[in-house]
């Protein structure tokens, strides 16, 4: 490990844009392109929009984001100790959702996986739920 | 976020500013569904997100809300010039079958 990065912050909706540019500007050494960047503040904003929305839906909780580099890897771990999932494979589905009636797309997970080189959650209802994500930064071409 | 609303012809085009995002959508969808009830006469609704700097889920949500509330008044909606972050997620979600782009 060569650089390591941990946030605690309370989950309100403002606090969003907070984490996912901090995670930003921490992988800035990794000379990210704009499109990874972009990857990477996408998911950690999914993720941190599950904390706020599902797991301390109604009530206020803290969330810890903690980041680390290793060689050319940026490890992200996102987690909460609030409701939990009840069922994991079924909550990773595209388009799934446990609450259709606020407009919620179901992709957030579906995002996450796309958008990172590795991912995985674990949950216990009542406990909480953690996600790690890990992003490889191999030098690529940028588009024109 | 901010949002403002232009008629041109019978198109209501609104311009979406800042990051579209669980923070920002509840405000937006306010007025956007304000912009869309004061305008019955309009025959079309473009969504210009050049002006979005950063999207995620909530966005597409966001979108499709007013999708579905536009098509309730029998009204088409399209995406204009979405930026290549932001058309990464449009594209994944499949949102193109039901809110095309503006050409």
């Amino acid at each position: 490990m060569t650089n390591y990065l941990k946030l605690e912050f309370l989950s309100l909706p403002e606090n969003q844009a907070f984490a996912r540019d901090a995670v930003a500007a921490f992988c800035i050494p990794l000379n990210p392109t704009l499109s990874q960047l972009s990857d990477v503040k996408t998911a950690v904003s999914e993720a941190v929009t599950n904390c706020t929305v599902h797991a301390y839906r109604g009530k206020q909780g803290i969330v810890t984001v903690e980041c680390s580099v290793n060689g050319d890897e940026l490890h992200i771990t996102i987690s909460d100790e609030g409701s939990g999932i009840a069922d994991v494979d079924k909550a990773v589905q595209p388009f799934f959702t446990t609450l259709p009636s606020d407009e919620r797309s179901g992709m957030g997970f579906t995002i996450m996986q796309t958008f990172m080189d590795e991912f995985s959650v674990h949950s216990c209802e009542g406990k909480g739920t953690r996600v790690d994500m890990v992003k490889h930064f191999v030098s690529e071409v940028e588009n024109a | 976020m901010t949002v403002s609303g232009n008629i041109f012809g019978r198109a209501l085009e609104i311009t979406l500013c800042g990051e579209l995002d669980e923070c920002s959508s509840s405000h937006a969808r306010q007025i956007c569904d304000r912009l869309i009830e004061n305008n019955p006469q309009i025959s079309e609704i473009i969504i210009n997100l050049a002006g979005v700097k950063f999207m995620d889920s909530t966005g597409i949500g966001f979108l499709i809300g007013r999708y579905k509330k536009a098509s309730r008044l029998g009204i088409p909606v399209l995406i204009k010039n979405p930026d290549f972050a932001a058309d990464k997620i449009l594209n994944l979600s499949g949102i193109y079958s039901l809110i095309p782009k503006a050409q």
